[in-house]
């Protein structure tokens, strides 16, 4: 079971890290452009629901375990922690599949990019995971089944230190399991 | 056999043991990068000592003060003569050669392993002894009393406190694909007697010196949350000093010891300042509000703390007495000033500063109303004040890579320290050492 479920995240991760090139032009057009999010997170969810882990449970494919690397991940602007219309679609199936599987988890990784002072950063992905918390706890998610850590800039999606880089790294996780 | 490392069992003993080691040697050497800028350096010349140590004293002592910027000692090629006592002194061939000051001295071994070393500094103007002294030392311990003759030179030849026979702390990270590893380690500060004093695959971040010297606070994430331990340095054994839900980060001790000021999110999900008793474990909390409050630093009187907070909605510094009250902003220019550390005279504060898009180190003089930016980066990030409050330790970037500079707190003496593997941050200096 465990291993099922990491199987296909530690593939989304390796997609991301691996050819870091391309996949930060798929996220980029994500996070810049709402409807092409959207989009893209619909197509692999109808892949993933053949999985039977979201749609069978009622909940959205975009959410849950099954949703893509790229659905379970929120984006977010430079020194800002509000969630963006854009994330809300992403957010709220996250949320409607755990107020339909109580029994699942979700750890909350909210993440900074490496501008700024490390402790402030800290600061930042904490907010930021807190963010996507209230979010998913409007839409049935219950406390228990919600907790959020913060890695400030520590641990970057992407090494680089440009406006691409940057905004790859400013982002919430949302990882099920535990 | 060639390619397993020297370092190789150590780190996989580590694996095994957990995260931690106290004091494995370090193979990673720091390299020091001098720029004077504009300040004219003293003519110096420390001429080798007599006697027959294991280690070259005066080479020690020669290096620390080059390092300052301040001195410019002359290479022993092109010494004339190599005296080891004042009697053996020919002002008029110094002078000759534009040597302002002279260190002549000699180790003597009093007793198998046991060493003392004498040694005179001289005017050589005026031809007169400025300083004269003798420091027992053993074997193990010579390499840190060539620190303390340089630091007593320097001071007698400036007026300020040295800081050679000090430490600082750092943080370095190795990414390997699949696994990274963070190491907190402590050096002297000239680079040498790297030891690691915890080492992870997860973050270890905001390493700080108790006041006696002899305990590191600092944040791992090891078990996959924020969690601050405190140290000593010298068994390696440590505490779990607050793991409470949420963030536990930013420690700073206070002046004497007994109380770290902590940002903590509990138990609300707001970071607030706190100051936490080491020994009882007693939580007082010292702001409250939606606001980021972190990276608390004690006044050096101990009667505030100042913090980071982002309550005007960028990170201003602001100030709260440590016995509760209302808390006061203390920065105003710029939209980015972050990581305050107050300077020992407590009249200068240390910040990460945003300049024309850039994040550089600044000291604030609220007083005045003035900030100088002393950095010259795009990244810059973690001042600290060395003890004499004479220099700071930052860290920036060459290329890619983390590493870590000095500056003058009048912005002319730079220096850039390099380690030869990983990315470094987060420096943090050493108090005094006791004597």
């Amino acid at each position: 079971m465990k291993t099922t479920k990491l199987i296909p995240m530690l593939l989304a991760y390796g997609l991301l890290a691996a050819c870091s090139g391309a996949s930060k032009s798929t996220v980029d057009e994500g996070s810049a452009d709402g409807a092409a999010a959207a989009g893209g997170a619909a197509s692999s969810g109808v892949a993933d629901g053949s999985l039977g882990a979201g749609s069978a449970m009622g909940g959205s494919a975009l959410g849950g375990p099954g949703a893509s690397a790229e659905n379970r991940i929120i984006y977010f602007e430079f020194d800002r922690f509000d969630v963006k219309s854009e994330y809300q679609a992403v957010i709220k199936a996250h949320g409607q599949y755990l107020s339909a599987n109580p029994g699942a988890r979700v750890r909350l990784e909210g993440h900074a990019d490496e501008r700024g002072s490390r402790e402030y950063n800290i600061g930042l992905g904490e907010k930021r995971a807190q963010a996507v918390r209230q979010v998913l706890l409007l839409q049935g998610a219950t406390v228990d089944q919600l907790s959020t850590v913060s890695y400030g800039e520590e641990r970057p999606a992407v090494i680089g230190s440009d406006e691409e880089a940057w905004a790859l790294n400013r982002r919430v996780e949302i990882v099920y399991g535990r | 056999m060639h390619t397993v490392r020297k370092i190789g069992p150590v780190r996989a003993a580590l694996l095994l043991v957990g995260a931690l080691l106290a004091a494995a040697a370090v193979r990673a050497e720091l390299r020091i990068e001098i720029n004077r800028g504009t300040l004219k350096a003293q003519p110096i010349a420390v001429v080798p000592f007599g006697g027959a140590a294991p280690l070259d004293v005066a080479a020690v002592v020669a290096a620390d003060l080059e390092r300052s910027g301040r001195f410019e000692p002359m290479a022993r090629d092109d010494m004339l003569q190599r005296p080891t006592s004042g009697a053996e002194v020919d002002f008029g061939s110094w002078r000759i050669q534009k040597v302002d000051v002279l260190v002549v001295g000699r180790v003597v071994e009093a007793a198998p392993g046991q060493f003392e070393i004498q040694f005179q500094l001289f005017d050589v103007l005026k031809g007169e002894q400025l300083l004269g002294y003798r420091q027992a030392s053993t074997s193990a311990d010579l390499r840190r009393n060539a620190h303390r003759v340089a630091d007593l030179i320097y001071e007698k030849l400036t007026g300020i406190r040295g800081i050679f026979a000090t430490r600082i702390a750092y943080v370095t990270a190795q990414r390997t694909p699949g696994r990274n590893v963070y190491r907190l380690i402590v050096a002297d500060a000239d680079g040498e007697n790297a030891r690691t004093m915890a080492e992870s695959a997860e973050p270890i971040m905001s390493p700080a010196w108790s006041p006696d010297g002899r305990k590191i606070a600092y944040v791992s994430f090891e078990s996959q949350r924020a969690e601050i331990y405190v140290q000593e340095l010298r068994s390696g054994a440590r505490q779990r000093a607050s793991a409470r839900p949420g963030v536990n980060g930013a420690p700073a001790w206070s002046p004497d010891g007994r109380l770290l000021a902590v940002s903590l999110s509990r138990p609300d999900g707001n970071l607030d300042i706190y100051t936490l008793d080491v020994a009882t474990q007693v939580l007082t909390r010292l702001t409250d509000g939606p606001a980021i409050d972190t990276e608390p630093a004690f006044s050096p009187d101990g009667a505030f703390i100042y913090f980071t907070s982002d309550g005007s909605g960028g990170p201003q510094v602001y100030r709260v007495p440590v016995d509760g009250g209302r808390a006061v902003r203390v920065t105003f220019e710029g939209r980015y000033n972050a990581r305050p550390r107050p300077s020992p005279d407590g009249r200068l504060i240390a910040v990460v500063h945003n300049d024309r898009g850039a994040y550089r180190i600044a000291t604030v003089d609220p007083a005045r109303g003035v900030t100088q930016v002393l950095s010259d980066g795009r990244l810059d990030e973690s001042p600290a004040f060395a003890p004499n409050g004479e220099t700071l330790i930052y860290a920036t970037r060459e290329g890619n890579r983390g590493v870590l500079a000095t500056v003058s707190v009048d912005g002319r003496i730079k220096q850039r320290i390099s380690v030869t593997e990983g990315d470094v941050r987060e420096p943090a200096w050493s108090p005094f050492p006791a004597n």
